[in-house]
């Protein structure tokens, strides 16, 4: 049943008003913070409310306003989005804490408007999610990527900048010089740009041109260059000149996985799978992304930087979710959409371990945190659990999305993938398991060099803590978002 | 007669041409600064208003032209006065009488000598550019046509920059060559009709020869006041000069009458040399879009960046006119509006920061974030606009002319898509370097944010910018049944016409 809710709009609005509250209140960093804790918790609360009525099957809708026949902004609400806005607000409330702590522990600059875009970010992040056709899910993709721009660039000294315009070039360059012809050419095409009702459908009717379908596909595929896919991943490792706060976000919550969500979202709702599976596009995808799945995991394992680092590993995870979608089947859609829920929280208690650390230490290289994991048990022991998490072994929600994207490959007898999954898994293990060891066996550098050391303050902490049992909990219990995931494959 | 709709009652049209000059002539009587900035605002603001009422009051189901005034002018020469409007010069009118005022406020402090006279030379400006979207007779056209050139000219030869004298000269160089032959071509139009009434002209049998050498006398006239790619190099320089107002009225207005002459004159007129030469003219406004990309992108100063952009833009009004379909030319006509409003916005931007470091340079604009944040907050908004940002204005006007343009060609539309891309480049640069900047601004003193006065300038621009960029309905409804009829006269083509094409290589 399709309900119409203005519920929509009151969750989007949330966020801004939040980043205007923080804005006007600029001089009073307390009452800052609150504003921004604030509409994290309303924004939170209107989408699990919202996620109530879409757990029972039926779906929200909202038009906010028709631009042309067929061209409207409109949001809609339904188990697709409910799995990536559930986890972007949830662990937007995690960050806010987790950045006050540390924001202020290492006294950085211009934090309102480091808050008001961090609000801002996720406003645009939860528009994708709640976009009901291929306009307002790019508006609102290109709204994340100018909010994202101040953030990147925090720093403001030459290696911010340098990032930061790589960042900008990359994500326009590819939405305006690619995805913008896609989605005239879809509209001229079919007349619509509305997403189908269903993964099956697809807007395509069968009279169009198949090789221009291709290539409006591949358009897509590279045009959200947010999803890290290679060749187009480069301004991700750029990125990390951001404080890690927006690395957390960027690369859990609102940037990649606007990329990602986008992908899939185009590739199931406008293409559908029978389209897809017509013009053979699923394998051909899944190889296509392998390849970055792979190679991102080599690069990750000569990085010695934790944060370029987690990057990579990043990019790699990504192309999973893609891959699952590419398979075609029903275990490997599920696998590929479940892995955003997942992979957030692990990514994210991972990026702020790595926080943590630099606050803590300030010590950036993993070559340097031999033996630091007796001087922070929890953050390491956190980062240990998500490192599980990511390399898929049980019972961490990582597994959870391994077992599904294997049996999605052994439904398409695609052996080759199999092989590709297991080699990255392998991968994992070796850039992330020697992290922990290090850390907790490896021998401290001479002398007594982590004695004034101790863990990161409270506010970092508390949210690295339940980001890491989150992920636990979704590997045990992974019913809450596999029910959602059911819901969209039907 | 049949093409009109007479007004009765109240001469809208008329008045709005009256009362500027009325303005005009009272300002001629005082010596006062003050007085003359008041009195401007006032005459144009109710200019403004008197405009409002031809919204209302259009018919948006016919075609015809509407609150017409016919009177006989010089009966010996068959001469007459007459006035109409369409579903094409509506909106052109209303955003030439509401941009006015914005204009006066913009040059409030900016304009310290010959108050008096350059107010002076805006009403006139004003009174010629709305009869030139006005006038329904040749004559009374091309003497508009022709008036709009004075006062521009004065306005950057005397209130301009340091070379004033280059730039004035050569716009009205640039711009008295393409009238010329524009004057030879209306004659030869009398001639074969024996009459001046426009509408008149349209349709008609005319030779193939005809055709293509009045077409070409056209389009050479109007391109080089649009300006198309090679015809441009008047604009930076007449735009760098030029006071902030005559730069706002240069962009918003000027360039359109070149567009405007295309939808009025080049493709009902001239029907099958338009479709014989369309791929030559789309092959220019691509190639506008990119050089004007290409170009913005390397300037340092602000006002060329713009102007280059102006470039650019307007190659996609020319390829939404010339893809001759509904939606491209639908779009190229509300990306003129869009044009004039984000453009004119940015002008009166920049305008404001030469108030106060007297530099066009971007570095001496750098890092304006941290001193005025009002002001940035606008440029923000105006600069997305001008790259397209979904949700604002010109996202539609380039979305309806690229959505043309796929389905003309996807050759040609593919061409296009870079310079859209570089328009996010160049602007965002801007964007960047004002907002931030790579070093610290050399003159923080001076950078107060902005007053009331200022703030009244930009804002009734920004909120047409979400207005047609969320609701374009109100804009695109009136002028869906002229743009129907104008593309149904140039698809009449009868074969036998075509073969004007045969005499081309």
């Amino acid at each position: 049943m399709i309900i119409e809710s203005p519920q929509l709009l009151f969750a989007l609005l949330a966020p801004v008003v939040g980043s205007v509250l923080v804005m006007l209140t600029k001089n009073k960093p307390n009452l800052r913070e609150t504003w921004s804790f604030l509409s994290s918790v309303a924004m939170f609360l209107l989408v699990a409310s919202m996620a109530r009525t879409v757990w029972h099957g039926d779906t929200l809708h909202y038009t906010l306003f028709t631009l042309l026949p067929g061209l409207s902004i409109t949001l809609r609400a339904d188990a697709f989005s409910m799995v990536f806005a559930l986890i972007a607000s949830f662990l937007w409330m995690l960050a806010v804490f987790y950045s006050m702590g540390y924001m202020r522990g290492l006294k950085e600059h211009a934090q309102t408007r480091f808050n008001a875009c961090f609000a801002l970010a996720l406003f645009g992040a939860m528009g994708v999610a709640f976009a009901d056709n291929l306009f307002t899910l790019y508006l609102f993709y290109e709204i994340v990527s100018i909010v994202t721009y101040p953030l990147v660039a925090h720093h403001q000294d030459e290696e911010g900048y340098e990032g930061a315009k790589k960042y900008i070039i990359y994500l326009t360059t590819t939405a305006k010089g690619l995805l913008l012809p896609a989605m005239i050419l879809i509209y001229v095409l079919t007349g619509t740009l509305d997403f189908a009702p269903n993964i099956r459908d697809g807007i395509f009717s069968g009279d169009i041109n198949s090789s221009l379908v291709v290539m409006l596909y591949i358009f897509c595929l590279i045009g959200f260059a947010k999803n890290g896919v290679m060749p187009m991943h480069h301004w991700l490792p750029g990125a990390m000149v951001a404080p890690t706060p927006v690395s957390a976000l960027l690369h859990a919550v609102a940037v990649v996985k606007v990329g990602v969500f986008s992908t899939t979202r185009v590739m199931l709702y406008v293409f559908g799978t029978d389209t897809m599976s017509a013009l053979n596009l699923g394998i051909p995808t899944a190889y296509f992304v392998s390849f970055t799945i792979l190679v991102a995991s080599i690069i990750a394992l000569t990085k010695d930087n934790l944060k370029a680092r987690l990057a990579y590993s990043t990019v790699s995870q990504l192309s999973y979710i893609i891959l699952g979608a590419a398979l075609l089947t029903v275990p490997g859609i599920q696998g590929g959409i479940v892995h955003i829920a997942n992979h957030a929280f692990a990514k994210i208690t991972l990026f702020f371990c790595a926080g943590a650390i630099y606050v803590a230490t300030h010590k950036k290289n993993i070559s340097d945190m031999s033996g630091l994991g007796r001087a922070m048990p929890f953050t390491f022991g956190a980062f240990a659990l998500a490192s599980l998490s990511m390399i898929g072994a049980p019972p961490v929600g990582g597994f959870i999305t391994k077992w599904y994207l294997l049996i999605g490959a052994l439904d398409a007898n695609q052996i080759g993938i199999i092989l590709v999954l297991l080699t990255s898994t392998l991968l994992n293990v070796a850039y992330f398991a020697p992290v922990s060891f290090k850390a907790f066996f490896g021998k401290p550098p001479a002398g007594e060099p982590y004695a004034g050391i101790k863990e990161a303050p409270l506010s970092m902490v508390i949210p690295i803590m339940l980001a890491a049992i989150i992920s636990l909990v979704v590997g045990i219990y992974p019913d809450f978002f596999m029910h959602f995931v059911r819901t969209v494959t039907g | 007669m049949d093409f009109l709709i007479l007004n009765e009652g109240f001469r809208t049209l008329s008045a709005l041409l009256v009362v500027p000059l009325l303005g005009a002539l009272v300002l001629l009587t005082t010596s006062s600064a003050s007085f003359a900035r008041f009195w401007t605002l006032l005459i144009t603001t109710i200019t403004a208003a008197l405009s409002l009422p031809l919204y209302w009051g259009f018919d948006a189901t016919t075609a015809k032209y509407q609150f017409a005034e016919h009177l006989a002018w010089i009966p010996a020469l068959n001469i007459n006065y007459t006035l109409g409007i369409d579903g094409i010069s509506l909106l052109l009118i209303l955003l030439t009488t509401l941009l006015l005022p914005l204009c006066v406020l913009a040059s409030w402090n900016y304009i310290k000598t010959r108050v008096r006279e350059f107010m002076i030379c805006l009403l006139i400006m004003e009174a010629a550019m709305l009869g030139v979207f006005m006038a329904l007779d040749f004559v009374l056209f091309y003497m508009l046509w022709e008036a709009m050139l004075i006062p521009m000219y004065l306005l950057i030869a005397i209130w301009g920059g340091p070379r004033k004298v280059y730039a004035s000269i050569k716009f009205f160089l640039y711009t008295l060559a393409g009238s010329v032959l524009l004057l030879v071509a209306i004659i030869a139009l009398y001639l074969h009709n024996g009459t001046w009434f426009i509408p008149m002209m349209m349709g008609q049998e005319y030779s193939t020869l005809f055709q293509t050498v009045v077409f070409l006398a056209f389009f050479l006239a109007f391109a080089i006041k649009v300006p198309m790619f090679p015809f441009h190099t008047w604009l930076p320089a007449a735009h760098v000069e030029a006071p902030t107002a005559g730069s706002v009225i240069l962009a918003s207005v000027l360039l359109k009458m070149g567009t405007y002459g295309f939808l009025r004159f080049c493709l009902p007129i001239t029907p099958a040399a338009t479709l014989t030469f369309t791929p030559y003219i789309l092959a220019l406004s691509v190639a506008g879009i990119l050089y004007g990309g290409f170009t913005a992108l390397a300037q340092s100063d602000m006002k060329k960046l713009i102007a280059y952009s102006s470039v650019g833009h307007m190659g996609f009004v020319t390829l939404g006119i010339f893809v001759l379909n509904t939606q491209g030319v639908e779009g190229a006509l509300l990306q003129m509006i869009n044009h004039g409003v984000t453009t004119g916005a940015l002008f009166l931007c920049v305008g404001m920061i030469y108030e106060r470091t007297h530099s066009r340079e971007l570095d001496s604009a750098s890092g304006l974030g941290k001193f005025m944040p009002i002001y940035v907050t606008f440029l923000a908004f105006f600069s997305l606009s001008s790259l397209a940002f979904p949700g604002t204005n010109s996202f539609i006007g380039e979305f309806l002319i690229l959505v043309g343009a796929f389905t003309k060609s996807k050759i040609v539309a593919g061409c296009a898509i870079p310079g859209a891309v570089l328009a996010a480049a160049y602007m965002l640069r801007m964007l960047q370097r004002m907002i931030w900047g790579s070093k610290p601004n050399p003159h923080p003193e001076i950078l107060s944010d902005l007053s009331l006065r200022e703030i009244v300038t930009l804002a009734p621009l920004l909120v047409f910018v979400f207005w047609i960029g969320l609701r374009p309905e109100p804009f695109l409804s009136v002028m869906h049944t002229s743009v129907a009829h104008l593309l149904a006269q140039v698809h009449q083509v009868t074969p036998q016409v075509m073969t004007v094409g045969t005499l081309l290589p």
